[in-house]
């Protein structure tokens, strides 16, 4: 689809809908930023209007982005098989704040959202069946969070003496090795080298030097 | 009102059932809560989950270049596919694109995994509507395709070789021409037995005829893809409509159903392979020379004998497998036709050497949603031929 076409497709549903409120056009991919409230208005538009003809609710996902003041996006994958394009829509959602549900509008979306749910902890107004989807029965915590440790917090084994499967905090028998490739040599930081007062920075590939967090 | 009381109603509980997560015909380790009234589903609760391993989180903490195996363990019956959405979305985000010989190897691997799956599901599905012979059968034809996974990339089924930038290694001598003799002789024989077998059997047409339709309004709905799709009669394939790779080079068909049931799934997909055959036959005949990755060592990692001699080439190796390369900040979304329909990576880059976030959206997962409404009102063998029909693989739904 040429870049003209999408712009024009933009501006429409720009018209159309006071929810959204901006587009881009990155990749030959169209992003629309769109307000919580809204969501459900607006993929009901995408999905009926005559020009957008978005029937195809490909994905629902999230991505937490800690330091935002909230802290998630939780993206729409639209895709229009009349047309031929997809789309992306993206709201913003904290851990406080409930996202109205768009089963109304499309029924593949209530396992996207429970997996949302599941995973960030984004609660969705409306769902009929908000349970956990993909974690272990009676699990704590939403482990796609990037607070979330990667090994989790508890692990399960089964006991011979009580004969069953029991949860335990987990034991590292070697600490997670999670090597900093990115940061320069501890100490290297901020020292001049001689000569290199000199030298020109690199256009691109060059990273400046971050002091690591103690 | 008469202060007669009402003759005192008796009220029957459904009956709860669970089917799985050990049962031959859950494909996996699917665990179902089936409400049954006598022999019929009124509701079906699919409890996914128990081979949940973070793939997604998981990649977050490695680089790109250690995330390609993850994806051949998502769907294991159809490692590549998978591998090639990965890699079509970092390309994306580093704005690079595979040499034309590799491309023609990526859709020849893509379409020899696709009948590899096929013939998997299909047999797998005979075996679930008591048919045992096709399954005998495919499973022989099955192991020689394997072979050629074992020749290309040195194992049967996590390949790890469609990499960011190309394929890890050229085809060896003589591979092409073998499986150009497997796509002439050898396969479409064994597809001719299972239609023997099948697709006129009284007992199959029984068994998934008119069982879980689906229309085509509700499979757009239920946000259906590839072959479930195609069997509810709309004509969709990536292949076609958004053409990747080498694709639109190609001529093939797409099968389209019309009925929307099992039995029409089950005929899509039997048309996909030869379709397939006729793809990888052309990819054969096309395959051009040339390298097989990308001429750039800031992403592909130079040859082993190259290091022997160069500085600069062993600088870049070292940095490559420790560091890994740095893929600018951005997002995007890449998706193939997978066997089982549309296999999707939405990536989110922070400009490091490792995902932001890396979203893998299974086909299965939606169809397996599905499962309720197309179960509700049959019998509970019909939802085996469901379940059988969908070609759910718990790797992928899990994830």
């Amino acid at each position: 689809m040429s870049k003209e076409a999408f712009a024009d497709l933009a501006e429409h549903i720009e018209e159309s809908l006071e929810a959204v409120t901006a587009h881009e056009i990155v990749r030959g991919e169209l992003t629309l930023t769109a307000q919580r409230d809204g969501i459900v208005k607006v993929l009901q538009f995408l999905k009926t209007d005559r020009e957008c003809d978005f029937k195809v609710l490909v994905d629902i996902t999230a991505v937490d982005y800690p330091e935002h003041p909230d802290r998630f996006d939780v993206v729409y994958n639209l895709l229009s098989l009349g047309q031929n394009q997809r789309v992306r829509v993206k709201i913003s959602a904290g851990e406080e704040t409930v996202v109205p549900s768009v089963t109304g509008v499309y029924s593949a979306a209530g396992w996207y959202e429970r997996e949302v749910w599941d995973m960030y902890g984004i609660y969705f107004s409306g769902n009929p069946d908000l349970r956990r989807i993909l974690t272990d029965y009676g699990f704590e915590g939403h482990p796609l969070r990037k607070d979330f440790p990667l090994t989790g917090y508890v692990e399960v084994r089964y006991d011979d003496e009580s004969r069953r499967v029991v949860y335990e905090p987990v034991k590292l028998v070697q600490d997670f090795r999670r090597f900093d490739f990115l940061s320069p040599w501890e100490g290297m930081t901020d020292v001049q080298l001689p000569g290199d007062e000199k030298a020109a920075k690199p256009p691109h590939g060059f990273r400046e030097g971050k002091r690591k967090a103690s | 009102m008469s202060a007669e009381p009402l003759e005192k109603e008796t009220h029957i509980r459904p009956y709860t059932m669970n089917f799985g997560p050990q049962h031959p015909a859950a494909h996996g380790v699917l665990r179902l809560v089936l409400e049954l009234d006598g022999e019929v589903v009124e509701r079906a609760d699919p409890h996914i989950g128990l081979l949940h391993r973070g793939t997604e989180k998981l990649i977050e903490y490695k680089t790109y270049t250690q995330a390609v195996p993850y994806f051949d363990r998502l769907d294991y019956v159809a490692p590549m596919n998978q591998e090639h959405a990965f890699a079509l979305a970092v390309e994306k985000l580093l704005g690079i694109k595979a040499p034309l010989r590799a491309q023609y190897i990526r859709v020849l691997f893509s379409e020899l995994t696709r009948i590899l799956n096929h013939i998997l599901n299909i047999t797998t599905f005979a075996l679930d509507v008591g048919a045992i012979t096709p399954a005998l059968w495919g499973f022989e034809e099955r192991e020689k395709g394997m072979e050629f996974y074992d020749r290309v990339c040195g194992a049967r089924l996590h390949a790890n070789y469609f990499r960011p930038g190309g394929v890890r290694w050229d085809m060896p001598k003589g591979l092409a021409e073998d499986m150009m003799e497997w796509a002439e002789k050898s396969i479409p024989g064994v597809i001719d037995d299972l239609e023997d077998l099948l697709t006129e059997n009284r007992i199959f047409k029984q068994r998934t005829v008119d069982i879980g339709v689906v229309n085509k309004d509700d499979a757009m709905d239920w946000g259906f893809s590839g072959p479930m799709l195609r069997a509810s009669g709309v004509t969709w394939d990536l292949r076609k409509a958004q053409p990747y790779e080498v694709y639109d080079r190609m001529e093939f068909d797409i099968p389209v159903g019309s009925t929307g049931d099992c039995y029409a799934r089950y005929l899509v997909r039997m048309e996909e392979m030869r379709q397939s055959i006729r793809i990888m036959k052309q990819c054969i005949e096309q395959l051009p020379e040339g390298p097989v990755m990308v001429d750039d060592h800031k992403i592909a990692p130079p040859a082993r004998a190259e290091m022997k001699r160069s500085m600069e080439a062993l600088i870049h190796h070292f940095k490559l497998f420790t560091e890994g390369y740095h893929v600018p900040a951005g997002e995007t979304y890449a998706a193939v036709e997978a066997p089982k329909g549309e296999f999707g990576v939405y990536l989110v880059s922070d400009g490091t050497n490792k995902p932001y976030r890396c979203r893998i959206r299974a086909p299965g997962f939606a169809h397996l949603q599905a499962l309720d409404m197309q179960s509700r009102g049959h019998m509970l063998a019909d939802t085996v031929s469901i379940i059988g029909s969908m070609d759910i693989v718990f790797g992928e739904i899990d994830r």
